[in-house]
């Protein structure tokens, strides 16, 4: 009996709150219209420009004019992505538009994953030991230290720019993959500082019970820390993966050889070579939207992570 | 050898609380921070002493320094172009900052309101994690005077072209712009996170006592906010500073120096001039100026800090 009473009440009752939120949702409904207009319109904003540098790089050079009005290439064609990663000859490239100077964003990209996969492991790697020195093991001036090399958290990099480029220089390293990973490879403050933050905050419990077994500190660091780390190690690193990604002055000026030249320093360089009267923009939107790919990527995969990233490392 | 580890282990373990403390883990220490410390002191101490040199000596890159004393920071303050480029870049930077902060504070509050969707925040974080050359690239070709989209709708639409980059008076309002697009979803989502931490009570308590949306904004968001809000202007204002990239790719500085940022001007003085003892000059200035402007925001700071109670 009472179960066949149970459904004409769960029936009766929401009339009651549907009413309710019927009259809030009039209440506020040209607020929340009005509130999602600017979200879409701010989704339509960020969106357009990366739809618009896709559709140019499927439009074939002589359209470039013609199409210039359309929102869609009239001959769509992969002819431009092609002649950028060096598919094509000088003949077939200067045909489809380009200046026949060797453009080969398959190897620009490849000299940007090295730079990052280098500058990503090994930095975390590095600070990841120090920040656990940093935060766990007692030694001679210990905080004392620390505050200094996170004082250099405040020296813009401009300054360190200039006098780190002689040096790479006189080391005979200008134009090699490790002159232009140096500066980044040993340390940042800011992933020392966010790496000690987070060994400060996990409990010490597993560790003590890990000495207590006998093992070394050394030993505890590989065995029990660095598996406990795992989120906020990813986390780091791919935040200096990203950061590495879009480093522009630094290459720029190191590598400017084509053999290290990374895709944001060949953008630049391939925006040089082109014409200033009439740039060649369907292969530079071509090439654009290669460096844009492996982030786009890692936003698909790794988007929650990374958003959920910046809610520790941009705050706290 | 098992034995002899399973027997030390006990004796160790008597003798750890007491006599080893004050040694603490000297050698151990010593092999964990030894990358860290390296780095340090090769690629940002050993250069921070350099720089500070070099801003007392003439130094071409390719003679040795030589000594002039303080003869660099004479000529840099009567220098025109230098306060050109401090006044260019301080207009980049409230024109960017100031547009970037305020759009990104109605986007978060309007996620806050709205809606818990990962997908909009993600889209919204994608021209953050593009290289600042592939926007200004992207930015340059919708903006081109002849063939670019925006000058193109202009046309169609019956009204005049506009020159983005060439006219003097839009080049840096034109970057300003770019940047903001490109960092805008960035700051919002710190912004979202710093809303998140505001207790749900405060909203339902405010919306019992009959707020609006916009009165509880400014009544409860906006100050709960303040210390989020105060860290993210000091690093958007540092960052906005060292603008290049953008500058780099889309005007060089132009037209007539309109766009010539200091970043950009420092750059030239060191790599197509080589007065590099000139740009350190200006580097330690520009250090100078940032480490102020942050105190002065760290103490507005630690002022509202106790807003959140």
């Amino acid at each position: 009996m009472t179960t066949t009473a149970l459904p004409p009440v769960a029936v009766e009752q929401p009339p009651a709150p549907r009413v309710r939120r019927r009259r809030a949702g009039t209440r506020v409904s040209l607020g929340r219209i009005l509130g999602w207009t600017v979200l879409v319109i701010a989704l339509v904003g960020t969106l357009f420009p990366f739809y618009w540098m896709v559709k140019s790089a499927l439009t074939p050079a002589a359209d470039i004019v013609s199409d210039a009005g359309n929102l869609w290439p009239t001959n769509p064609t992969a002819v431009n992505f092609a002649r950028v990663l060096g598919l094509l000859s000088p003949e077939e490239t200067r045909a489809a538009g380009g200046s026949g100077a060797s453009i080969n964003f398959a190897l620009y990209i490849w000299n940007s994953v090295v730079y990052c996969a280098l500058i990503g492991f090994f930095q975390t790697l590095f600070c990841a030991m120090g920040g656990y020195a940093f935060a766990r093991l007692r030694f001679w001036g210990r905080n004392g230290l620390f505050g200094i090399l996170i004082a250099a958290l405040m020296v813009p990099g401009i300054f360190t720019l200039l006098p780190n480029f002689v040096l790479v220089r006189d080391l005979g390293l200008l134009n090699t993959v490790w002159g232009m990973v140096a500066p980044s490879l040993l340390m940042t403050p800011f992933a020392l500082f966010f790496l000690r933050q987070f060994f400060l905050n996990i409990p010490r419990d597993v560790e003590e019970a890990a000495m207590l077994d006998g093992a070394g500190k050394i030993r505890i660091f590989w065995r029990v820390v660095l598996p406990m780390a795992q989120g906020p190690l990813i986390t780091i690193a791919l935040i200096t993966v990203v950061w590495a990604w879009k480093d522009y002055l630094w290459p720029l000026l190191i590598g400017r050889d084509e053999s290290v030249r990374t895709v944001t320093v060949a953008l630049g360089v391939y925006l040089q070579q082109s014409p200033n009267t009439q740039p060649d923009w369907t292969g530079l939107m071509a090439a654009s939207t290669l460096s844009v790919v492996p982030v786009a990527l890692l936003l698909i995969f790794l988007g929650r992570r990374i958003v959920e990233s910046l809610n520790f490392t941009g705050i706290k | 050898m098992t034995q002899l580890g399973l027997q030390r282990t006990p004796a160790r373990r008597i003798q750890v609380p007491r006599p080893t403390r004050p040694r603490g883990d000297g050698r151990v220490a010593l092999f964990f921070i030894a990358p860290v410390l390296l780095g340090f002191a090769i690629f940002y101490l050993y250069p921070t002493i350099r720089g500070f040199w070099w801003s007392f000596t003439d130094y071409s890159l390719l003679a040795d320094p030589e000594f002039v004393g303080i003869d660099n920071y004479v000529a840099v303050l009567g220098d025109s172009e230098f306060w050109n480029s401090m006044w260019v870049t301080l207009c980049y930077v409230v024109l960017n900052v100031g547009s970037q902060t305020l759009i990104a504070l109605l986007l978060a509050a309007l996620m806050h309101r709205l809606t818990r969707s990962v997908v909009l925040r993600t889209t919204l974080l994608l021209p953050w994690l593009v290289p600042n050359v592939t926007v200004g690239l992207v930015w340059l070709w919708l903006l081109d005077t002849n063939l670019g989209f925006v000058n193109r709708t202009l046309d169609t639409m019956g009204l005049d072209k506009i020159g983005f980059f060439t006219n003097p008076m839009l080049a840096i309002p034109t970057i300003s712009f770019i940047n903001t697009w490109a960092f805008v979803g960035y700051t919002a989502l710190l912004f979202y996170a710093g809303m998140l931490q505001i207790p749900q009570d405060t909203y339902e308590a405010a919306a019992i006592d009959g707020a609006g949306e916009l009165r509880t904004f400014f009544r409860i968001t906006l100050p709960l906010l303040k210390p989020i809000l105060a860290l993210v202007l000091v690093v958007s204002l540092i960052g906005s500073f060292q603008i290049f990239d953008t500058v780099a790719v889309t005007t060089k500085g132009g037209p007539v120096n309109a766009s010539r940022v200091i970043y950009y001007y420092i750059y030239q003085q060191a790599f197509t001039y080589f007065h590099m003892g000139y740009a350190a000059t200006m580097a330690i200035l520009l250090v100078l100026i940032l480490g102020v402007l942050t105190f002065i925001q760290l103490r507005l700071l630690r002022a509202s800090e106790s807003q959140l109670a």
